[in-house]
Formats: C-alpha cells, structure tokens, sequence
C-alpha cells in the first residue's frame, strides 16, 4: 500500500526582487524536497526558521502565500497527485482530509463568533448534518480535547477563553471531520511550558486513538522527542536528514543535525557554554553553492563547497546528504 | 381609488425602516458583545441619543400619510392629498405675511392673523408656521443621511474589501477609481452630478453618495488587507471554506464596527453637506438648508426677521451635535484601538 502522503522532489519559489525593469531570479525556499508519511505516523519536520518547513506544509495544501508558488515536484495523497486537483477539488481536501493546527491560538479563531458555532460550522462544510448533531459532536470533542464544562464553552467567544482552551478549540476544529493527516505548525510555541505539556499529551493521545499521522512542524527538539516516530532536519530549504526519531537523537550523522542537538540547552551542563553553530542561515536569494551548509560546517572540505552532497541510504530507510557521510568519513 | 401615488411607497418604506430597527435590535440583543456596546453607549450618551430620538420620531410621524378627513374649508389645503400626521397638526395655520413668535398682528403692516398667538416659532414670509418647517425638516435631513450612508457604504465595502482581499487587477481598478475621484474638486463633481441627474432628494443622496464613499472604502481595504493575513482568516482557508464564505462570514463581520462607527460619522457631515448645496440652490426641498437659504435675505430687513434662520439653524445644529456626540461614543465603545476588545 502507498504511503498516505507523498511528496516528491516539491520546489516552492518566490519571485525574486525587482532588478530594474525585470525581475531577478526567482527565490526557491524549498528546493527539492521528498518524504514519505505513513498513517499514523508522526513525521516531524525540524529546522531553523526560514528552513523552508512551514513553506513545505503550505505547499502540500496548496496555500503558499502569493506571490509564491509550487513550481515543480509532487504531492500525493493516497498516490492523487494533489498539485493537479482543481480548486474544488481541492477545497474539499482541505479540512476534510488535511486539517491543520496553528501556532498562534490566541488569533486562529475569529473573535465575533462563538467558538462553538466554528466547530459546527467547519462539520457542516464538509458533511451534510443537521446542525444539532453537528452541535453535540462539537459537545463530544470538546470533552475529547480536554476543555471542562463542554456545553457551555460552546457558546463562549475566543477572548473569553485562555490560551491553551482557545488551541484546544483549534484542534477539535482540526479533528472534527476526522482527517487523515493533520499539520501542526508548532502547535505549542505560543503556551507556556505546564499548557504544552498537556497539549502534546493530548495531541499524542489523539494520534494514537484515530490512527492519525501528523506532520509535526517545529524547531523545539523536546517536542520532537515527545510525539515524532521520525524527523525530517531541514536546512536552506533542503533536507539534510531524515531518520528514526531514536537514530536521529542518539546519533545524528549530518553535522547540522548534531549541532541542533548539541544547542539544546537541557543537555548541556551548567556552567558551560552552550553550543552554538556558527553564523546564521543564509538568505534565500543567496543559497550557498555546493552544501548548503558548508560555509557554518566544521567538517566540510573540497567537494562541499563545489557539489551538490549526494543522499547516502542507510538499510533502515535513515537518509543523509552529507558529502562527509558519503565518503564514509563519519 | 386611484393607482399606486409617491405616499405609499414612503409609507411602505417607513415600515421596512421599522421592520429593520426591530431586527437589528433583536440581533444587537442577541449577541453579547453589541449588547455591551449599545448599554455602554447609552450610559455615556444619554442625552444625545433621547435628542436624536426625539428627531428620529418626528421623522417617522412625518413619514406615514394618508388622503382624506382634512378640513377642507381651511386656507392652503388641497383636499385630495395625502397630509402625515406632523402635517395634520399645523393644517389650515397658514397666514398672510409674516408673525413674530406668539404674536397677534402680522409683524409688517400690523393687520390681525388669522391664528393669533398660535406660531410658536413666527411664519415666514408667505405665512407658513415656521415651527412646522423645522419639523417636516427632520425627516428630510435624516432621509439624507441614511440613504446616502446606504448607498456610499456598501459602494465603499465593494470595491474596498474586493480590492484588499483580491488585490491584483482589481486593487488596481478601484485605486485608479479612487486617485481619479480625488483628482476631481469634490464640491463641482458634485453639483454636476446633480445637475445632470435632475434635482431632487434620490439625485441628491445619489451625488452625496458617489462623491463621498472614497475615505470608508480606503479604510475598509486597509482593514481587509490585514484581516486577509490572520490566522483565523488562514484557518478558513486550511478548513477548506469557500472565498465568499471566508469574505461574508470572516471579514465583514469584523468589520462591522467600522462600519457603525463611519456611518454615524458620516451621517453628520452629509446633512451638512446638503444644507450647503440648499444655499447654492440645489438642495433637497423642505430642508433646513433651504429654509436657511429662503431666510438670508430677510436677515437684511428692519426690523429684522430672525426667527426663520434661527429655528432652522438650531435645528441642524441640534442634531449634528447630538449626531457627532454619540459618533464619538460609539468609537470609543467599538473601536479597538480605545478598548481592550473588538466586538
């Protein structure tokens, strides 16, 4: 059986800059990505801001912010290429098949309506319902999600709800049609540390309930380590490494991805420095040549600067594209 | 009877008028955060909103005629047209000249009224009870304002919220339409609009209209523009809701305090805008603008004839005071910018 999700070689470009009457070349944010994801697999997709990660999501549901635009590679869902769908088409995926959870709870949910009437609202748009079934669904995932006192939370608007219950909301919207992938663009980064906890705990429980797989976006690697069964390191808008979430966490072979886990800072000892990689992520107008990310590697030599680094395949399915792990130097 | 005459489609309309008071009440009840507002407005603006109630329910007595039991022996009435109910109470006052307020002898040649001491207000210079003029001018005045506010509103949310939320070509359109509005002086554009449209009070609301949607619409493009970019307008994207869908159930509503919020601005302005165009001689009949026109050269007489401008002056004044007074509560209470939260 085909995997749930397919992305193949997806190149997401803005237009670039004017350049005097033209227009300069046109900027790929994300350049040639390609992953699997299983059902009910948590695939998380790690990096820097501006990797290129929340760009890849969007272009899966083909809501790129204009300018931009996928312009090459492939999304399959249940192998239905989903680049070649009509706009209808389309919109029938979304939410009903893709939801997705934001970041910023405290603004996903549209102040002057109730957020009971949201949910009802995001059932009936894909199911024929009456609206008092749908209202006593939105009242069971409620109760699902963890909000106390379901029924009348139904008729509460957004800002008279805290942080974590307004992102509880967004996820029994996200889930109230039943999705098979759910994209969760760091689903916790807006709450504080107890209100993640939960949320991840109920997001984890969720998953495995529903048999649901989750493209977890992040650059928190604890949150990683808490749903992920694999991790996607993103770099300049490539993939570096793609591994198990216990290969990847124990024994990271791209330097990039051993300099993230080195900069967590729970592990590190106090006292000492915390690790950092050296220089910043190069803007997307000026990727480097070569490896990407051969001007910050400490390990790099000649063919880095120069090539392309070739993907080495490990038997597990653990891929690298690092020139050092291709020549067996690591 | 006769077929359908111009009486009954303004007493049909006041009754859509009343129909849709009765609706928005019901929903501002309904919801909770308009309910906040419309108290909060009303502990802050008591008296502005009785004044504007007292205007709002000469209009509407003004509004509702019907033909038939008028006396018809009385001077100046036509027994066969349809009086209102503000019509009726001043029938048969007409007098010959002009009477000072309360007054028993006409004011120039001293000859006994008709209906000594029964003008509050005085008469004007054909006899006509100048009180009974201030209030058939209510009616006239809030007609202006409202139906201009519904014609310039919703032309300044079309072509405002397309172009914020469609942007590209017809962000284009409606800013070449804007810079070429704003390229012309107002007032003429206005006044040959009139002009070529005819005199009277929907040509009038229509110019008012066309020539005074440019401000809101900016407005309501910035606005789209930047509700287009938040979460919950991406959120409906990412649940798959249709354009129309995102723009009638995610935009406008959160709107909708702009929206209250210009239209009260707006109102004021527009009537003033009309009182000027009177002076100039092309304004609606029956406004306070004309009657202050009418009283210009009288203010000229000895001994002077000031009651006329007065009670039309007051009048207008009146009212946009009291219309701006709750203009700006109604920013304070809905804008967000001066309160903690949107509507």
């Amino acid at each position: 059986m085909s995997p749930l999700l397919e992305i193949r070689d997806l190149r997401t470009a803005f237009p670039g800059a004017r350049v005097g009457r033209g227009r300069g070349e046109p900027v790929h944010v994300v350049d040639g990505i390609s992953f699997d994801l299983d059902r009910g697999e948590v695939l998380a997709l790690v990096g820097e801001s501006g990797s290129g990660k929340s760009i890849t999501a969007l272009s899966a549901l083909r809501l790129v912010p204009k300018p931009g635009r996928v312009v090459a590679g492939e999304v399959r869902l249940d192998g239905k290429n989903l680049l070649e769908l009509s706009v209808g088409e389309m919109r029938r995926i979304r939410g009903k098949r893709i939801a997705m959870i934001f970041q910023e709870p405290m603004t996903a949910l549209n102040p002057v309506l109730r957020v009971g009437d949201q949910v009802v609202e995001a059932i009936q748009l894909h199911e024929t319902v009456a609206r008092a079934d749908a209202r006593a669904r939105t009242r069971a995932l409620f109760a699902e999600v963890g909000i106390p006192d379901p029924e009348e939370r139904l008729d509460a608007y957004p800002h008279q709800l805290s942080g974590g219950l307004k992102q509880r909301v967004m996820i029994a919207m996200a889930l109230s049609t039943r999705p098979e992938l759910l994209i969760a663009d760091e689903p916790t980064t807006a709450l504080d540390v107890t209100m993640q906890a939960q949320i991840l705990r109920l997001l984890r429980d969720l998953q495995r309930e529903r048999r649901m797989a989750i493209l977890l976006i992040t650059h928190d690697l604890g949150i990683v380590n808490e749903l992920a069964d694999r991790i996607a390191v993103m770099y300049a808008g490539r993939l570096v490494e793609l591994a198990s979430r216990s290969d990847l966490l124990t024994n990271p072979l791209h330097p990039y991805a051993r300099g993230l886990l080195a900069a967590i800072p729970a592990l590190a000892t106090p006292g000492t420095r915390l690790h950092e990689i050296p220089g910043v992520v190069p803007s997307a107008s000026r990727w480097p040549t070569g490896c990407r990310f051969a001007p910050r590697c400490s390990e790099r030599f000649e063919p880095c600067t120069v090539q392309d680094p070739v993907e080495t395949t490990r038997p597990n399915g653990r891929r690298v594209y690092c020139h050092a792990v291709a020549e067996g130097r690591r | 009877m006769t077929g359908v005459e111009p009486y009954m489609f303004s007493n049909l309309g006041t009754l859509l008028l009343l129909a849709g008071i009765g609706f928005t009440a019901r929903v501002v009840r309904r919801n909770r955060l308009w309910r906040e507002a419309a108290t909060s407005l009303w502990r802050r603006r008591r008296l502005a909103l009785c004044v504007l109630g007292v205007y709002f329910a000469i209009a509407l007595l003004d509004s509702v005629a019907w033909k038939g039991g008028v006396p018809v022996d009385a001077v100046g009435v036509l027994p066969n047209a349809p009086y209102s109910i503000v019509d009726r109470i001043f029938l048969g006052t007409v007098e010959a000249s002009y009477s000072a307020p309360f007054a028993s002898v006409e004011f120039y040649g001293g000859s006994s009224l008709r209906n000594p001491g029964t003008h509050p207000l005085g008469t004007d210079i054909i006899g006509r009870d100048v009180l009974y003029m201030a209030l058939k001018g209510a009616r006239v005045a809030l007609l202006i304002g409202g139906l201009t506010s519904l014609i310039a509103i919703p032309l300044a949310l079309l072509f405002g919220v397309g172009a914020g939320y469609f942007g590209g070509r017809f962000d284009d359109f409606v800013f070449f339409l804007i810079s070429t509005l704003a390229s012309m002086p107002g007032f003429l554009l206005l006044i040959a609009l009139i002009m070529a449209m005819g005199r009277g009070t929907l040509s009038v609301c229509v110019a008012l209209g066309v020539t005074s949607w440019v401000g809101f619409c900016r407005l309501s493009r910035a606005e789209t523009l930047k509700l287009r970019e938040l979460d919950y307008v991406r959120a409906a994207r990412v649940l798959g809701v249709s354009e129309p869908g995102i723009i009638f159930r995610h935009i406008l509503p959160n709107l909708a305090h702009l929206i209250v919020i210009t239209f009260v601005l707006m109102f004021s302005g527009l009537v003033l805008s009309e009182a000027v165009l009177s002076w100039l001689g092309i304004g609606v009949d029956g406004s306070w603008g004309q009657m202050i026109d009418g009283a210009r050269d009288e203010l000229s007489r000895e001994p002077i004839v000031w009651w006329n401008i007065a009670a039309a002056g007051t009048a207008l004044f009146t009212l946009i005071l009291s219309v701006n007074a709750v203009g700006d509560a109604v920013r304070d209470v809905l804008d967000p910018r001066t309160q903690g939260d949107a509507p």
